[in-house]
């Protein structure tokens, strides 16, 4: 489904503040496979999704998706299979438009834009159910503006934006970290409901090592750049948060380091 | 020509200065044009034409060669001075006495001003509707989004850089039409008078969506036309009350800085309000 084969990428080249943020990263996801992405801060794990967003191009390796070769497409060309959620829910819709437009841009990514009326009837009524299913009463308000909805509303959205056309790929990049606990815990259960109905091949950021061991059928630990770890199946069912931090002092030799993971 | 500073300023998010240039250089061209015989519609047309090329150079320079907006702008609009020298031959041309866009209207018994008003309202409702078809349209919400926020729109497939590109275009070659229609009214061309255009426009702009809204898509653009008109009338009513003429760029650029700025006063106010209510 995706492959990702050695990829590099450094940040800065050439100066003081030259970093490598990736080396040698190599994963392969299979249809439905629904990754966690945890690990320190500047650990590569946003940067990793990036890449294979096409926000940032590789400086070597190749990424493909359904065995199509990406590494070279500009993110707009690859947005037909890929679907994002942004830790800010301010990134992932356009504020000054109507839910039903965000909803409209969505529909039709991937596919050429025309001159065509931006948004039909029928569309309006499938936009409707979708949006019930969120259970917001986000279905009433069809043409407010998106800025006047709340952060964790917004973020629903944009989960229903990339989803809304079947993407190929979900990355989702710390999308409940801006969001009050209650609220995140909400996004992240929809987000789950959303995978599992689709089946959809997933790679989520996150901070909080609970949610990490609680979603998803593989988790993957990354240390500068790196991966460390890579757990799957039936151990991921039996892993302990206090299993992975020994596992990751193991695999790094470092104590695990980032305050936020640690105190969620 | 404020549609045309609204389109970059406010749905793509740049102050594009190119269009000091352009109205001039759509001034240029249809007082050239007719000057030469052709016929006034034709050489409106032309001078449509040519904005959009001006629009398409600023949004080259900013979306391929990576300069910034402002001074993509600045770039454009220095260059079109030259270029709207050379294409006038000398730094003001007269229209005197020459068939104009207004000539069928002042055939039918209308006077000049009348005229005047009559196509120039015919031609913004065209304008109108034709801006608020295309803006409903797939391609005119994408340009939307990607004012709104880029990176959005690229994540759902928009090619950003085609349309900041797309959306200077119209936006020129609307304000370069609107220079072919001024020249044509006063009858007279003038390398200099896209000079303080853009604070004009501007000035329009948000005058409109302060008294008027700014609730619908439809109620903007109409604003934006009773923003340009009471824009006008207040300069007229500030002339009559005996301000001088050499005053005027300046009570423009007060009045727009004024207006920008107002957001901003409104937000210090607040937390006196509050106060205010508090303390009841």
């Amino acid at each position: 489904m995706l492959t990702i084969n050695g990829i590099y990428k450094k940040f800065n080249i050439g100066t003081v503040n030259e970093k490598e943020a990736l080396t040698n990263v190599s994963l392969t996801l299979e249809e439905g496979d629904f990754v966690t992405l945890i690990g320190g801060n500047g650990a590569g794990k946003s940067t990793l999704l990036n890449c294979v967003a096409g926000v940032h191009s590789v400086d070597q390796g190749s990424i493909l998706i359904d065995s199509n070769d990406v590494t070279k497409l500009s993110e707009h060309r690859r947005a037909g299979s890929i679907g994002r959620v942004f830790q800010d829910p301010m990134m992932g819709t356009a504020a000054n438009m109507g839910i039903e437009e965000n909803l409209a841009l969505a529909f039709r990514r991937g596919q050429n834009r025309s001159l065509k009326w931006g948004i039909t009837h029928k569309e309006r009524e499938h936009y409707k159910e979708s949006l019930s299913q969120l259970g917001l009463g986000l279905e009433d308000r069809l043409s407010s503006k998106v800025g006047l909805l709340s952060g964790g509303q917004r973020q629903a959205l944009t989960l229903l934006m990339a989803t809304l056309v079947r993407p190929k790929i979900l990355l989702l990049d710390e999308h409940t970290a801006a969001l009050d606990p209650k609220t995140a815990e909400k996004v992240l259960h929809l987000s789950d409901k959303y995978i599992k109905e689709g089946n959809l091949t997933t790679m989520m950021v996150t901070h909080n090592m609970v949610n990490a061991i609680q979603y998803g059928n593989r988790l993957i630990m990354m240390h500068e750049g790196r991966i460390i770890l890579d757990i799957r199946g039936e151990e991921k069912q039996k892993l302990t948060v206090e299993d992975l931090l020994k596992r990751f002092g193991k695999a790094s030799g470092e104590v695990f380091a980032n305050d936020r993971a640690l105190l969620s | 020509m404020t549609i045309g500073v609204y389109i970059t300023y406010r749905i793509l998010d740049i102050a594009d200065l190119s269009v000091e240039g352009s109205i001039a250089m759509g001034a240029a061209i249809a007082a050239n044009m007719i000057y030469s015989g052709m016929n006034p519609f034709a050489a409106s047309c032309l001078a449509l034409a040519g904005g959009m090329a001006a629009g398409l150079v600023t949004g080259l320079l900013h979306t391929k060669l990576k300069i910034p907006a402002l001074l993509s702008g600045i770039l454009t609009m220095i260059a079109l001075y030259s270029v709207n020298l050379r294409i006038m031959g000398k730094a003001n041309l007269s229209l005197l006495r020459m068939d104009t866009v207004y000539t069928p209207f002042e055939e039918m018994g209308l006077s000049h001003a009348n005229s005047v008003t009559l196509f120039g309202f015919l031609c913004v409702m065209g304008v109108v509707g034709i801006l608020y078809w295309f803006f409903g349209t797939e391609i005119g919400c994408a340009i939307r989004a990607t004012g709104n926020n880029s990176q959005m729109a690229r994540a759902q497939g928009i090619n950003t850089n085609n349309m900041i590109i797309l959306g200077l275009v119209i936006s020129n070659g609307l304000v370069a039409f609107s220079g072919a229609l001024i020249c044509q009214s006063q009858s007279f061309a003038d390398v200099q008078m896209g000079i303080g255009s853009i604070v004009i426009g501007l000035a329009s702009v948000i005058i409109g969506e302060v008294l008027f809204g700014k609730k619908h898509f439809y109620t903007r653009l109409l604003s934006l036309v009773m923003g340009a008109i009471t824009y006008r009338v207040i300069i007229a009513l500030v002339l009559r009350m005996g301000m001088p003429a050499n005053d005027l760029k300046m009570f423009t650029a007060i009045t727009v800085a004024v207006a920008l700025s107002l957001p901003v006063f409104r937000t210090y106010l607040q937390p006196f309000k509050k106060s205010i209510k508090g303390g009841m």
